[in-house]
C-alpha cells in the first residue's frame, strides 16, 4: 500500500445512492482512481472504515434527520475537502417534496408507529449547514464530470464544470431546439453538465441538474404559460429532484 | 455583375442537379448541405439529391419552427437551415494540444488541421456574407485562426436564390440578399412547370464542372422568371430593420429603459448567439487526467450570455442580464463597425427564431429608435 496517497471519502446521507454509483459507474477509470487515491471510507464498495483525516469527501445524499446534522459537520472537520454530490446533497432532493407539506401530517398518515420518524421539517443540500469546496450538480452527476472533479482536487486545481445553461451544450452537438419546434424544455434556466441528454432525444429538458447561473425563471414560466402549461403542471415541473433549489422553489411558489 | 461579364446561364433539370452533385463527389468534395432532420432542416453531410428536403418547407416566427409539407416537390423551397456554416468552418469543439508527461519534462502533441474538400449545397446570400463576415475576424490580421483556415481552403459554392422569405429573414435590409451576387461557384433559382434550376456561373471552376453535365442555354423568359422569384422574396421579407445611423444610435443609447426590458425576458440561455453565423466567441478549457500523466487543452463555442465569458480576476464584469444583452446588440450592430468595417449581422434571422422566447433583435432596435435618447437613470449600472 502507498500511505502517500490522498485519502478518498464518500459519505451517504438521504439518498437512493445512485449519486455514488456514479462513482462505482467509471468502470474504465475505476482501477486507476484506485490506484490514485487511497479509498478510506466508501461503504458502498469496501467495509473499510478509516477515521480520517480525509483530503477529499464527497457527499451524496441531504440532511434529512436530525442527527445528519452532527455527522455533516463530522465529515467537515475530518476532511480537507468537501464536494456535494448531486441534487440530494447540493438542493435537498425529491425527498424536499416534504419541503412543501407538513412532515408530522403526513407522518401520521403513512407510517402505523409515526413516534419511529425522526425527520427534520427540510430536506436541504449540505452547503446549509456546512462550507463546501465544490457542488456537482446532477440526478446523478454526469461520471465524466465526477472523474473531472476528483482529477482537479488531487491536482489542486479548479474544476472545469460550467455554469451556463443546457442550452449551450444542445447547441454545440448541433441538437434542432425541442423547445423551438413545440416541446415545453426547462434547458435554459436548467444547469449544463448532462450533455442535453433528454433534448438530443427530441424531449424537453427536466431540470435535472438544477437552476443555471443567473436563472431566469419568471421568463421561462410565462414561456411555459404561452405554451400551454397550466401552472399546476408548471408547479410540478419545478418540483421534481431541485424542488428545494432557491430559485426553482421560488418560482414554483408563485404559482401555487 | 460587379464589373465583369456576365456570363450566359444555363438550365439544368432535375437529373442534372443530381449529376452535379455525383460530380462533385467525384472530385473528391464531401457535400454539406440541406436535409431533415428532427422536425428541421438542417445543414448537415449529404450523400446526393436524396437527402434534399424534397416538398418541405417550414413557418419560422420569433420562438417557433415548424416544418410544413408544401405541394411542388421543390428541393430548396424553404429560407435558412437551423443552423448556419459556423459549425463546419468554426466547429464548436476544437482541441487544441495534448501534453503527455514524459521523464521530467512533457511531450505537446498537435492534431493536424483537417483540410477536406468540401461543397456547400444550397448556401444562402446571407450565409456566403457570414462567412465573409466570419472570415474578418478569423481568417485576416495578427490572430487568423490555422484550423479555421484550413477547413475552409478548399470549397465548392453551389448558391441558392431564394424562392421565398422565412418569416424572420431580414437581410434586404442589411444589404446581404436575398440575391446572390457573388462568393459562388454556381448559383441556383428553382424553377417550375416543369421542375428546373436556372444556373448561374460564378467562377472558372464553376464553369468547368458545369460543362460535364447535361444542360441547356437559358431562354431570356427564364431569366426574367429566375429574377422574378428573387425580387419577390425582396419583397416579401419577413422583417425589416432600420440601420440608418444605427451604430451612433446605439452607443447614445447604453443606457435606455429597453435594455431593463428585455432583460426582463432574456434567459441568459445563449441560443442567439451559438445559433449566429457571426458570433466567434470560444472559450479554452483544460483537463487533466487522474493520474496526472496527460492534459489536453479544447476550444470551444462561448457566448457572451454567459457569466465566465466577463470574469476576469475576481469576478465578472457584466453580471446582470441587461448588460449582457446590451453587449451582445451594441457589438453585433454597432462595435463591430469599427472593430470590423462591417455590420455583425447579416438579417439571417436565426437569433430570433431560434430564442426560446422570442426575443426579436429588429424589434429590440426599432424600440430604442422609438424612444431615441431615453434614459432609465440606472447610471453605469454593470
Ligand atoms: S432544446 Fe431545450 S436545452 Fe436545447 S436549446 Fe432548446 S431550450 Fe435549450
Ligand atoms: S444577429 Fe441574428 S439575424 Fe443577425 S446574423 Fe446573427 S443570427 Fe442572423
Ligand atoms: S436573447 Fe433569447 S436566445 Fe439570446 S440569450 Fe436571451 S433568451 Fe436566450
Amino acid at each position: 500500500m502507498n500511505e502517500t496517497r490522498p485519502k478518498l471519502a464518500v459519505w451517504k446521507f438521504a439518498s437512493c445512492d445512485g449519486c455514488q454509483l456514479s462513482l462505482l459507474d467509471l468502470e474504465d477509470e475505476l482501477l486507476a482512481l484506485a490506484d490514485a487515491v487511497d479509498i478510506a471510507y466508501f461503504r458502498e464498495a469496501t467495509s473499510r472504515e478509516s477515521n480520517g483525516p480525509f483530503d477529499l469527501s464527497l457527499v451524496d445524499g441531504s440532511i434529512a434527520r436530525p442527527e445528519d446534522i452532527d455527522q455533516i459537520r463530522e465529515v467537515r472537520r475530518r476532511s480537507r475537502h468537501v464536494v456535494a454530490l448531486g441534487a440530494c446533497a447540493t438542493a435537498g432532493g425529491i425527498q424536499a417534496l416534504r419541503n412543501f407539506a407538513s412532515v408530522e401530517k403526513y407522518k401520521s398518515l403513512v407510517y402505523a408507529k409515526p413516534e419511529y420518524i425522526h425527520a427534520l421539517a427540510e430536506s436541504k443540500g449540505i452547503a446549509e449547514f456546512i462550507r463546501v469546496d465544490f457542488e456537482l450538480r446532477g440526478c446523478p452527476p454526469n461520471k465524466h464530470q465526477l472523474l473531472e472533479v476528483v482529477s482537479a482536487f488531487l491536482a489542486g486545481r479548479r474544476p472545469n464544470v460550467a455554469a451556463h445553461s443546457v442550452c449551450v451544450d444542445c447547441k454545440l452537438s448541433g441538437n434542432v431546439c425541442v423547445m423551438v419546434t413545440g416541446t415545453p424544455c426547462l434547458g435554459p434556466i436548467t444547469h449544463a453538465g448532462c450533455g442535453a441528454l433528454c433534448p438530443t432525444y427530441r424531449r424537453g429538458c427536466y431540470g435535472c441538474y438544477g437552476p443555471a447561473e443567473a436563472p431566469n425563471t419568471q421568463s421561462m414560466a410565462r414561456a411555459f404559460q404561452h405554451a400551454g402549461v397550466p401552472d399546476v403542471d408548471l408547479v410540478r415541473v419545478l418540483r421534481t429532484f431541485n424542488a428545494n433549489a432557491p430559485a426553482f422553489r421560488k418560482e414554483s411558489e408563485r404559482h401555487e | 455583375m460587379q464589373g465583369t461579364k456576365r456570363q450566359p446561364d444555363h438550365i439544368l433539370n432535375v437529373e442534372g442537379l443530381a449529376q452535379l452533385l455525383r460530380a462533385l463527389r467525384a472530385d473528391a468534395y464531401r457535400l454539406v448541405g440541406p436535409t431533415v432532420r428532427d422536425g428541421a432542416i438542417v445543414h448537415a453531410e449529404i450523400r446526393g439529391i436524396d437527402d434534399l428536403p424534397a416538398g418541405w418547407t417550414e413557418t419560422q416566427e420569433a420562438g417557433t419552427y415548424r416544418l410544413v409539407p408544401r405541394g411542388d416537390g421543390a428541393l430548396f423551397g424553404f429560407s435558412t437551415a437551423a443552423q448556419s456554416y459556423k459549425q463546419v468552418f468554426f466547429v464548436p469543439r476544437l482541441r487544441l494540444l495534448k501534453l503527455r508527461r514524459k521523464d521530467s519534462s512533457f511531450t505537446v502533441e498537435h492534431d493536424a488541421p483537417v483540410t477536406s474538400r468540401l461543397a456547400l449545397i444550397g448556401a444562402r446570400s446571407c450565409d456566403l456574407h457570414a462567412i465573409e463576415v466570419q472570415d474578418r475576424t478569423l481568417l485576416t490580421g495578427p490572430f487568423a485562426d490555422p484550423d479555421y483556415a484550413a477547413r475552409r481552403s478548399d470549397l465548392f459554392i453551389v448558391a441558392v436564390q431564394c424562392g421565398q422569405s422565412g418569416g424572420t429573414c431580414f437581410c434586404a435590409s442589411m444589404g446581404t440578399g436575398p440575391r446572390s451576387t457573388a462568393g459562388f461557384d454556381l448559383a441556383l433559382t428553382e424553377l417550375f412547370e416543369p421542375h428546373r434550376f436556372l444556373v448561374q456561373v460564378g467562377t472558372e471552376a464553376g464553369e468547368r464542372v458545369l460543362a460535364r453535365l447535361p444542360r441547356a442555354l437559358a431562354t431570356e423568359s427564364e431569366r426574367v422568371a429566375a429574377e422574378g422569384v428573387v425580387e419577390q422574396t425582396a419583397q416579401s421579407m419577413g422583417r425589416r430593420m432600420d440601420t440608418t445611423g444605427i451604430k451612433e444610435l446605439l452607443y447614445r443609447n447604453l443606457e435606455h429603459p429597453r435594455w431593463d426590458d428585455v432583460a426582463e425576458r432574456c434567459l441568459g440561455c445563449t441560443n442567439c448567439t451559438l445559433a449566429c453565423p457571426t458570433c466567434f466567441c470560444s472559450t479554452v478549457e483544460d483537463t487533466g487526467d487522474l493520474t496526472g500523466e496527460s492534459a489536453e487543452r479544447w476550444r470551444r463555442w462561448d457566448s457572451c450570455f454567459t457569466l465566465d465569458h466577463s470574469y476576469l480576476h475576481g469576478g465578472s464584469v457584466r453580471t446582470s442580464t441587461r448588460s449582457r444583452y446590451r453587449q451582445w446588440m451594441t457589438h453585433k450592430l454597432a462595435s463591430w463597425i469599427d472593430q470590423f468595417g462591417t455590420s455583425g449581422c447579416v438579417g439571417c434571422g436565426r437569433c430570433i427564431t431560434w430564442c426560446p422566447v422570442g426575443i426579436d433583435i429588429t424589434e429590440e432596435v426599432a424600440a430604442i429608435r422609438r424612444a431615441d435618447g431615453a434614459c432609465s437613470g440606472e447610471g453605469g449600472a454593470p
